[in-house]
């Protein structure tokens, strides 16, 4: 399983990676292996505020529907529409490929989100 | 949680092991899509040991089964399988099962691993005559070879001609990889394919050989993942979706195999009135118009009016589309027929298509 330094991570298995006041939001490695081959994603609307918590879009795999949830709370700013055409890159690259950027104020607090040696920690003992 | 005599196997194939049933079972091994497709195009091998066995022997047997199911035997020779419900007495279903018929007084019956315990006690309390009912599920082993390939690969382990084993037939004593088993042209995929029943301790000899000859062949493990999404191409009825003891035989489509013109069975006259009253809802295909993936339980509306229900849905490996299964208002059944299914509480277009989705031609 990769896990990326310098990103921070959910409990439920998102990564949000904080460029200024710019929050990208995806799923990680363990997320994709564990929902399996996934062939259709939910994006959220352009300029919905959404919660920590929320859900900020929903991927599928063959066989069940996952809510992916809003890490730290913002302004949708970006979707990545070409999800919606080729699902199945969030299996082949799921750092790579973000869902969507969220407009974070400066004050955000990410002090709830794991660093990657704590998620890798988290994610055996989800095991 | 119960293990298959092929637990072992699976965890050294790195097969994905989810719960099902009460058995512990590979979900996937490298991909449901691939494995899929490799059904369609090539040949998979499963393990459905899980499946319950129940032994009905006697001089009444016969006449038992025909009074606790709603297909017709009494026509069957020795050799032959027949699909059937097998129903409450409201119309309901218990179960849907195979029937292998050795002779007239002895016939096994493969049922759904989660309703083995239901049905067993459902035999029990109903038996009449002089036949006895033995639960076998724990001591036989079944392995399933599905795809275009599949006679060919299982022909290696075996002197008999597969050929002569006709659909829906099967062959008591066949010796595959030196197994005494026995071996039935059926299957649950929409595929040629045979199923092959062995003492559970003679499984992973069968299991190691067949992949092992297949090789060449492309043969490769399937999960139950793509066994759901092959079966539900073929619109092949999956109890606890299409069917239940709140869905008739006759509303899930399968009025085939309901043959009111038997003189008596149990649920026959609730579904006899049914009948005669015309269906008020029966299942469906659908393909989605709008973005989603229908699943089982989401609502479907007409106009915001509730008019049923998905039975089943998925995205369909082989046809690249968002496809379910429904219950639905009758009057909403004609292919073209459009109405909303509620995903995440939003109403997406969807289409009445016909079924099976997936048909393939393939020798009976």
């Amino acid at each position: 399983m990769k896990v990326l330094d310098g990103l921070k991570y959910s409990r439920e298995h998102e990564w949000i990676k904080v460029v200024g006041n710019k929050a990208y939001v995806g799923i990680t490695d363990y997320a994709q292996h564990s929902l399996g081959e996934i062939v259709f994603v939910e994006l959220p609307e352009i300029n919905a505020y959404l919660d920590a918590g929320d859900v900020l879009g929903v991927v599928e795999s063959v066989k069940a529907a996952s809510d992916v949830y809003v890490p730290v709370a913002g302004k949708v700013v970006e979707v990545n529409e070409s999800l919606l055409d080729d699902p199945a890159c969030l299996n082949q690259d799921p750092y790579e490929n973000w869902i969507a950027v969220l407009e974070i104020p400066d004050d955000a607090s990410l002090d709830d989100l794991m660093d990657a040696s704590e998620y890798e920690s988290y994610c055996a003992g989800e095991e | 949680m119960k293990k298959t005599p092929l637990y072992e196997k699976h965890l050294a194939l790195n097969g994905k092991m989810i719960e099902f049933g009460g058995w512990l079972l590979p979900v996937e091994y490298t991909g449901i899509i691939e494995e899929h497709r490799q059904v369609r195009e090539a040949a998979g091998l499963f393990d459905v040991s899980h499946m319950g066995e129940i032994l009905v022997r006697g001089k009444d047997a016969g006449a038992f089964l025909q009074q606790i199911l709603t297909n017709d035997l009494s026509k069957a020779p020795d050799g032959k399988v027949i699909y059937s419900p097998m129903c409450y007495e409201g119309g309901g279903v218990v179960d849907d099962l195979l029937v292998y018929k050795y002779a007239d007084d002895h016939y096994l019956l493969v049922v759904n691993a989660a309703n083995t315990g239901k049905d067993f006690d459902w035999i029990k309390d109903h038996l009449s005559g002089d036949v006895d009912a033995v639960n076998v599920s724990d001591s036989w082993a079944q392995l399933a070879i599905q795809g275009p390939f599949a006679e060919e690969i299982l022909q290696e382990g075996t002197d008999f001609p597969l050929k002569d084993i006709r659909f829906y037939t099967f062959v008591p004593e066949v010796t595959v990889f030196g197994v005494q088993a026995m071996v039935s042209r059926t299957g649950y995929t929409g595929e040629d394919g045979f199923e092959i029943y062995m003492p559970a301790d003679k499984a992973p000899k069968v299991w190691e050989s067949l992949l092992e000859v297949g090789r060449p062949k492309c043969l490769m493990p399937v999960g139950l993942g793509a066994r759901d999404t092959l079966r539900f191409e073929a619109a092949l009825p999956l109890y606890g979706h299409e069917l239940s003891a709140e869905i008739t035989p006759l509303e899930a489509g399968l009025s085939a195999f309901v043959k009111l013109d038997k003189d008596s069975f149990i649920g026959k006259e609730a579904l006899q009135i049914q009948y005669n009253q015309g269906l008020t809802r029966r299942l469906a295909g659908f393909e989605m118009v709008g973005r989603g993936i229908p699943r089982s339980g989401y609502e479907i509306v007409d106009n915001g009016n509730p008019i049923g229900f998905v039975t089943s849905g998925s995205f369909s490996p082989s046809l690249g589309k968002n496809l379910g299964l429904a219950m639905i208002d009758s009057r909403f059944c004609l292919p073209g027929t459009e109405f909303d299914v509620i995903i995440r509480n939003k109403a997406v277009r969807a289409k009445v298509c016909e079924i099976p989705f997936y048909r393939k031609k393939y020798r009976k």
